[in-house]
């Protein structure tokens, strides 16, 4: 597999082979002419899901969208990987593409933030509308602090 | 006002053709046919439906943020309430992506009894679906019958691990106990009576004239458009492509068993519930294939470190004693790196993207939900259908709250 | 073999019954509660499979379920309720009329469950005053049909003029509910 990736990008991606899964790490301006040629050459129809992850220990990469795309005709996946400052945390859209990414956007971007530049209707679909942050950043507790049921002393919190 | 703008994807619909108002009509989250709280906001002309605007989120539990504080062990319970229609086949997808990230190899019975289980669980939840299909119909019968055949289920699956819904089934290695004497018999039971009732159910619906002209044609989508939104599973099926997830990366030895896989041709209601329909006789022979093959050998894999030891061990040796303690506790790492995962559940692709930093606790969990992925289809597949067709499709679509929202 | 409801203690003559108002009406509402099956997650599937021919819960006169909440006594709420739905089950607890009892189904309703997080309501008694918990996870539905019962129990023996009191006032208050006058 690692030759479909010499051949749609000129400049420089990374792929790394794990758990029989191709790795590939490209940035965010490199994410749709790649998805193009995934798509409409090399036969990758189907979007399978798109998530983020959050690594505050990584400066400047703290953000990492997740692509899983997926060969249907001849059983390939794909991961794609980009990584995403925290203070320039936009990522073009594959609402084009994949009509199916538009929720799956719209979840990344309540949880984390993310901006998906294009998507035609960018809000919040899992937390209430008014909730200013974004709760699955790693900064942000699980528990909501306000509550006065539970005595956190006896739960090792 | 000459045309409609449907925010959420942009689309614009003319409204010219329209005589008389546009009614909007809030198919709120509490309502006798959502089965599950979502909302639905449609803006109406008469009966034909113009938009529908999804509102879900109202039973967001934070699946994934609490993964990340709790053992892999542990996570298991919540992996329940995604599906919980089906709760053991996402129980134990759960265990087959820690198997895989840990490197863990499980023995030929494990792979069986697992199939025999998540088989199980499928035809549970294709019972619920079709039945509510019946209900929403106005065919309430079928309903009460195919959930006294749950019942069965429910007993068998009391027998491997106590509970009847949310079972929070097997272990990371297998299972916690062997099949005992009145598993078998109540399955053999089962097998024996089952066909029988199911058929009743089946010649009550399937060609029922009455049935066939009220749900043919509502809620139809094309399998291209299918596959543009990441359709998965029964719905994918009906709408003509045959993916299932069991065939194309076969998992648990899936691959020894001999099946195939119903596919539809206009992806409309009808064509749903006779795929859920023939899916569930393909199950009943896959669990038939199980039980005859059965290789003898042991219900769980040799390791230590995630599955405990029995008790007389840990009263008498060291190593046994000091994993008891390390598992219970919570305290197994798993070795870091990254793995995706993906079982084919009741309603499709069900997928687990577990990252983990090698400590006690997953790094991010995140879960592929087939229902969040398809529901995205709903507003397109009800335009210009009245709306108890819009009614028929939501619950044709098998939608289930918990994995919407997780 | 059908078992008929004891009357209560009277006087009873050749086509007469004399007895206490409050034990009639009692004895009448306690035996033809009519649920609103607020079902949001697994509890619900467990209440589906209570009503279902196996556990049958019509037998205790909730035959006919409804699901406007004009026409219901008994709002059962069952599975997780996320602070987003919760302004939702205050309205629909609003629009029932008196008298009306509440019973929380499952360990999520009654306390926020296995679901300690930011989105979940940590029990429906933060918002709506609750008669009877049936905890468990999901509960049984032989418990879901002792909560039932004991809610008759409660049914039966209410005095009339509960619901006009000013205790009763009062603790409405409490929730920020308006009763209605």
């Amino acid at each position: 597999m690692a030759f479909i990736n010499e051949n749609t990008n000129n400049s420089a991606v990374c792929s790394v082979d794990q758990y029989d899964m191709l790795n590939v790490n490209i940035t965010a301006d490199q994410l749709i002419d790649l998805v193009d040629v995934l798509k409409n050459k090399q036969g990758f129809i189907y979007l399978t899901d798109i998530c983020a992850a959050h690594y505050p220990e990584k400066v400047g990469a703290e953000f990492e969208v997740i692509y899983h795309l997926h060969n249907l005709i001849e059983n390939q996946r794909v991961r794609l990987k980009v990584a995403l400052a925290e203070s320039d945390i936009n990522i073009p859209t594959l609402t084009v593409h994949f009509v199916g990414a538009n929720w799956m956007e719209r979840e990344t971007f309540d949880f984390y933030g993310v901006n998906f530049v294009g998507h035609p209707d960018l809000r919040r679909i899992l937390n209430m509308d008014d909730m200013d942050y974004h709760p699955l950043r790693k900064q942000y507790a699980l528990e909501d602090e306000t509550r006065t049921d539970k005595n956190d002393t006896f739960f090792g919190r | 006002m000459s045309e409609l703008i449907i925010k959420s994807t942009g689309q614009m619909i003319s409204t010219e053709t329209i005589d008389g108002d546009i009614a909007t009509l809030n198919l709120g989250p509490t309502h006798p046919a959502t089965h599950g709280i979502f909302q639905n906001i449609l803006k109406v002309d008469g009966e034909r439906i113009l938009s529908a605007e999804p509102t879900i989120g109202y039973i967001h539990r934070a699946f994934e943020k609490l993964a990340e504080r709790r053992p892999y062990n542990q996570i298991t319970p919540i992996t329940d309430r995604l599906n919980y229609c089906s709760s053991p086949i996402n129980n134990i997808g759960w265990h087959m992506t820690v198997e895989k990230l840990a490197g863990i190899e499980v023995p030929k019975r494990v792979d069986y009894m697992r199939v025999i289980v998540m088989e199980l669980a499928r035809i549970a939840d294709h019972l619920v679906c079709n039945s509510v299909i019946g209900v929403d119909t106005g065919a309430l019968t079928g309903f009460t019958y195919m959930f006294q055949e749950r019942e069965k289920i429910y007993e068998l699956y009391e027998e491997i691990c106590g509970a009847r819904l949310t079972t929070n089934l097997g272990r990371i290695g297998g299972f916690e106990r062997d099949f005992n004497d009145i598993f078998h018999a109540k399955l053999n039971a089962f097998l024996k009576e089952f066909p029988v009732n199911f058929d009743e159910f089946d010649r009550l619906l399937t060609r029922n004239r009455i049935f066939m002209d009220r749900v043919i044609g509502a809620g139809p989508i094309t399998a291209e458009r299918a596959v543009e939104y990441s359709f998965s599973g029964p719905n994918l099926r009906a709408a003509g492509l045959d993916y299932d997830v069991r065939v194309m990366n076969p998992y648990s030895s899936y691959q020894d068993f001999d099946f195939s896989i119903p596919v539809g041709k206009d992806g409309d209601t009808y064509d749903r519930f006779v795929v859920r329909q023939e899916e569930i006789r393909q199950s009943l022979s896959i669990i038939r294939q199980a039980l005859d093959k059965m290789p003898a050998g042991d219900f769980h894999a040799n390791v230590p470190e995630f599955y405990l030891p029995p008790k007389e061990e840990v009263y008498r040796s060291m190593e046994s004693l000091i994993y008891h303690f390390k598992i219970v506790m919570g305290e197994t790492t798993i070795p870091a790196g990254e793995v995706y995962y993906s079982v084919e559940g009741a309603n499709g692709e069900l997928g687990y993207y577990l990252v983990s930093d090698g400590g006690r606790t997953p790094y991010r969990l995140h879960f592929r939900r087939p229902c969040f992925i398809y529901y995205q289809a709903y507003p397109e597949m009800i335009v210009d259908s009245v709306l108890s067709d819009a009614i028929l499709t939501m619950s044709s679509m098998n939608v289930i709250a918990g994995e919407l929202d997780a | 073999m059908v078992k008929v409801v004891e009357s209560p203690e009277g006087l009873e003559g050749q086509g007469f019954f004399a007895t206490s108002l409050d034990k009639v009406i009692g004895l009448a509402r306690a035996n033809s509660i009519w649920p609103l099956p607020f079902a949001t997650s697994c509890c619900g599937i467990e209440f589906m499979a209570t009503m279902g021919a196996n556990y049958d819960l019509a037998r205790f006169g909730s035959e006919r379920l409804s699901f406007t909440p004009r026409q219901t006594d008994l709002l059962m709420v069952m599975g997780t309720i996320s602070k987003k739905m919760a302004p939702v089950l205050k309205q629909v607890y609003d629009q029932m009329a008196e008298p009306k009892w509440v019973l929380s189904v499952g360990a999520c309703a009654c306390s926020g469950g296995i679901f300690d997080t930011y989105s979940v309501l940590q029990g429906i008694d933060k918002v709506i005053p609750v008669d009877v918990y049936v905890p468990g996870c999901p509960p049984r539905p032989e418990q879901i049909i002792e909560g039932l019962m004991k809610i008759q129990e409660l049914a039966k023996n209410e005095s009339l003029r509960r619901r006009d009191t000013d205790e009763y006032a009062k603790m409405l208050e409490s929730y920020n509910i308006e009763q209605a006058k």
